[in-house]
């Protein structure tokens, strides 16, 4: 068993400092692991969150060596271990404490998305059909874990801090999985355009490379949704005559 | 008195899992108000890691599947002492609370003629379980979460309640802490719903999150409730083993439903060796059989591999303890050998189970197209929790409903895979709806300031005692303790010891010292904890002692066979006046002919 330094930032609102940790690492061994090693045996006050430990739920995520993680998914066998393991908050939401940050934005902007809302079922028992390759990319969007990793790199939010204006990454493919679901009814396209800011998104793709799930967040839900936002601006009756024939 | 922060709701729900969303949208759909409470995140609740999917008789794969047979199964799995009336109304009900997910917006994967898809799991006699891909949980917190919100519910995240209020008899509300700056808030409320999960973190290999320390178990019990069935804890015989950070991270049954076999170190698929009676006529006699099965041939019966996860769990053990097992202690579970069958078997492993695939590639560096992981059990559920009415899930203190992993009855000694999902929209939806109708007819009880500030006091005494033991330590004392003596395999000699162990650790927990200040302080967390991982594993470990025998996941090496004197019997923990823990048994309800009979026709 060998030992590695992890360079934890300790501190609230109000400011604070890396303070360095030593423990041993042994074969398997993920981030989040060295942080309860630490908090048990060190440093008992340490704020971390998590829930799973399985990559599921999305509550560790932070700044290992500079890149947004999961902590328990990020093996430390990836990792330079003769160097300090940096471990920081993420930097698009304000600082509670230690690698806690307050990302209740994130749930106040999905109240503001307007709600699924399917078309009469298809068949008398109340039921739908629907066909998998019609889902297919909403099952991929579906994925998404809620982690934020995306919110905090995007550079509208991390570095412009556009939060009243753009919904940002997880809730620009949030709307998108909502338009391309086959039973929603709704049009979302004006909102996007005007309070929710998809036109601040550059397609840097910096979201997508950071994306636990591995979702093609612009390819896949940005874009196309750009390319429905400009249509119907510009032609909404034929935007309307599209999505009824879908 | 201190000025605590109060909130005032019609009903308050404690728990965001499952259970606990619906319970508030139902509840809330039912005019009154309603607050909710959680100690995570909003849509990070242990729900969210649920894989295989959720057991409905929807027949949409097998037409020959009804909620009889659904009924059938569900008591089969549960050694017959379930609560009948529960598994009725569950079997029943389960496909409309499905039906309903779709109409809220969850994307559950397809049939050819585009309604839902169902696939097989062990114990379930037809493919039964609607699901997403091996992501279920995750599709169904999210669509509960999104619906939810819309529907005008007062969520409060990240709030431990460490106590519930009363009012002579009556539960009147909660009381507890905000993790972010540790100030204690009362919540008032005509009724209260308890939706806190699971126990699996009073065992040290657990696939259970960080939330399931039994606290609504502990909370009821010292409210007064009574605890049922709590020696029936599940351990799923599929966890990782290797290597030892993801220890017991859970590996789906769908592996073995997709055609996953086990085998020990010599190469030899054990599961055919033993096959209990009343499961021989359900099951593969051989491997092509087995394999059809699998594959969706309907006159197949299934592998042995399926059989409930008590049997396949302690054939596992069996296995290990008589030295046919892996490298690191486990057994081996191989999907890789279907490439014999298929020709594309590795991008249809990848398809059926991706997290699997994934799980195993960046935890284990294990590619499980190529080669067999190794697995061994893993706590995983408890069957017993808080005793309710089927109906209505109130517990017998008035005002205190239950619904979800804290309550129990449905499951009896076992429960099978794909029915705690259902378990929890079926009997959250009832929790809601007949605590918004127990708020309707009764007024706010009257709040004891005196004994609140009694409880802030106890909870931060902590921090007086800086020196005191660290808490981390005890808990991991008490894991290692249930985990031995505790277990898969329990006889007396070793439960009495964790007994005495149990005891010093509740002197221990007294003891324990915080550095810090009170915000987000994990130390400080899990000292409260302490008192209610204490409380279940001293439930488990009595009523594991008073059922001398072997029924379904309790094992008793000194009492292995099954016994007529307790087949008809749940022990049943109460707080003694003098605040001692009892435990009695209690007999079962009688089940109605009609059942009786759909038990006989399915036999
Ligand atoms: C890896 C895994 C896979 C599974 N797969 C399946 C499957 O495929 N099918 C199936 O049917 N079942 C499955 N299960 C079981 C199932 O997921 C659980 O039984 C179920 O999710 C429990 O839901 P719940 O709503 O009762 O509670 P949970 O989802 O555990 O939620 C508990 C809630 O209570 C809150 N809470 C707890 N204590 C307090 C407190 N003191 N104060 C405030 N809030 C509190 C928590 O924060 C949380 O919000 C699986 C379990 C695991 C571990
Ligand atoms: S692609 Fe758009 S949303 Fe994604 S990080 Fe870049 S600017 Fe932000
Ligand atoms: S889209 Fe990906 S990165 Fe963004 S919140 Fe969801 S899972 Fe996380
Ligand atoms: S703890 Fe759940 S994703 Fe890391």
């Amino acid at each position: 068993m060998s030992a590695a330094i992890f360079r934890i930032w300790r501190g609230d609102a109000k400011g604070g400092a890396f303070e360095d940790y030593t423990t041993d690492v042994s074969e398997g061994m993920v981030v989040l692991d060295a942080v309860h090693e630490i908090q048990a045996k060190q440093a008992n006050d340490l704020a971390c969150r998590w829930n799973c430990k399985a990559g599921k739920c999305g509550s560790c995520s932070a700044e290992v060596n500079g890149m947004p993680k999961l902590m328990c998914m990020s093996r430390l066998s990836d990792l330079p271990l003769e160097k300090p393991v940096t471990i920081e908050p993420m930097k698009a939401f304000p600082i509670q404490k230690d690698l806690i940050t307050d990302v209740s934005w994130n749930y106040r902007v999905k109240k503001k998305i307007r709600k699924f809302n399917p078309r009469p079922p298809d068949a008398a028992d109340g039921t739908w059909r629907i066909a998998q390759e019609d889902i297919d990319r909403v099952q991929e969007f579906r994925k998404c874990i809620e982690c934020f990793l995306c919110q905090d790199v995007c550079h509208v939010l991390r570095d412009h801090r556009k939060h009243d204006e753009f919904i940002g990454p997880r809730f620009l493919i949030y709307t998108a999985a909502l338009e391309m679901h086959p039973l929603d009814t709704e049009d979302r396209l004006e909102e996007l355009r005007k309070a929710h800011g998809i036109g601040y998104c550059n397609i840097t793709k910096c979201c997508t490379k950071v994306c636990p799930e591995n979702i093609q967040i612009t390819d896949n839900g940005i874009i196309p949704l750009k390319e429905r936002v400009v249509d119907d601006h510009y032609d909404p009756l034929g935007w309307i005559w599209k999505k009824l024939k879908r | 008195m201190p000025d605590y922060e109060t909130f005032q709701h019609d009903v308050l729900v404690i728990g965001s899992g499952g259970a606990g969303l619906r319970a508030a949208i139902e509840a809330s759909a039912a005019g009154v108000s309603v607050g909710m409470v959680c100690k995570c995140l909003l849509g990070k609740a242990h729900t969210v890691m649920a894989e295989g999917g959720i057991a409905a008789a929807l027949a949409n794969v097998d037409d020959r599947d009804s909620w009889k047979v659904h009924f059938a199964d569900t008591m089969r799995g549960g050694q017959y002492v379930n609560n009948w009336r529960m598994a009725e109304l569950h079997a029943k009900e389960a496909p409309d609370r499905v039906r309903e997910l779709e109409a809220w917006g969850a994307v559950f994967d397809r049939t050819k003629d585009g309604r839902i898809l169902q696939r097989n799991f062990g114990g379930h006699k037809y493919p039964r379980l609607a699901h997403v891909g091996d992501r279920t949980g995750l599709e169904m917190i999210r669509t509960l979460q999104d619906h939810g919100v819309h529907q005008g519910i007062d969520v409060h995240m990240e709030i431990c309640i460490v106590t519930l209020l009363k009012d002579g008899k009556r539960v009147i509300g909660a009381f507890g802490y905000d993790r972010e700056r540790g100030r204690f808030k009362i919540y008032r409320a005509k009724a209260v719903v308890l939706a806190t999960g699971g126990i699996g973190k009073a065992y040290k290999i657990t696939s259970n999150s960080w939330d399931c320390t039994g606290d609504g178990h502990s909370l009821a019990y010292h409210a007064g409730a009574g605890l049922i069935d709590m020696e029936y804890i599940q351990f799923h015989p599929t966890g990782m083993v290797w290597p030892p950070s993801v220890r017991g991270m859970l590996v789906t049954e769908g592996v073995r439903g997709e055609g996953g076999i086990l085998t020990n170190k010599d190469g030899k698929r054990f599961m055919f060796d033993f096959i209990p009676d009343n499961y021989k006529a359900q099951t593969a006699d051989n491997e092509e059989e087995g394999w059809r099965y699998t594959q969706g041939d309907k006159n197949a019966r299934r592998p042995p591999e399926l059989l409930t996860r008590d049997h396949v769990a302690r054939c596992i053990v069996r296995e290990i303890k008589e030295g046919r097992g892996s490298p690191h202690g486990g057994v081996y579970l191989d999907i890789a050998w279907i490439k014999k069958k298929l020709s594309n078997a590795g991008e249809h492993i990848k398809r059926k189970l991706p997290s699997m695939y994934h799980q195993f590639k960046a935890l284990g560096d294990i590619d499980i197209t190529q080669e067999p992981m190794e697995v061994g059990p893993t706590t995983h559920y408890i069957m017993g929790g808080v005793q309710v009415d089927a109906d209505t899930q109130m517990s017998d203190v008035p005002g205190l409903f239950a619904a979800g992993e804290c309550a129990a009855g449905i499951n009896g000694a076992n429960r099978l895979g794909g029915n705690s999902l259902s378990d929890l929209v079926v009997f959250g939806k009832r929790a809601g709806e007949f605590a918004a109708k127990f708020a309707k007819e009764n007024a706010h009880g009257e709040v004891d300031e005196a004994q609140i500030d009694g409880y802030a006091r106890e909870a931060l005494r902590p921090f007086e005692n800086s020196a005191g033991e660290n808490p981390y330590s005890v808990q991991r004392d008490l894991q290692e303790v249930m985990q031995h003596n505790v277990g898969i395999v329990r006889d007396e000699a070793e439960m009495l010891t964790a007994l005495d162990h149990l005891k010093t650790f509740w002197e221990r927990a007294d003891r324990v010292g915080v550095i810090g200040h009170r915000d987000f302080n994990p130390g400080w967390h899990t000292a409260l904890d302490l008192k209610n991982l204490l409380t279940v594993s001293e439930a488990v470990t009595r009523a594991a002692l008073e059922r001398k025998e072997s029924r379904g996941a309790q094992f008793r090496d000194d009492y292995p066979d099954k016994d007529e004197r307790f087949s008809k019997v749940s022990t049943i923990i109460r707080k003694a006046v003098d605040g001692s823990m009892e435990v009695q048994l209690e007999p079962l309800p009688e089940m109605p002919d009609y059942l009786k009979q759909i038990i006989e026709e399915m036999k």
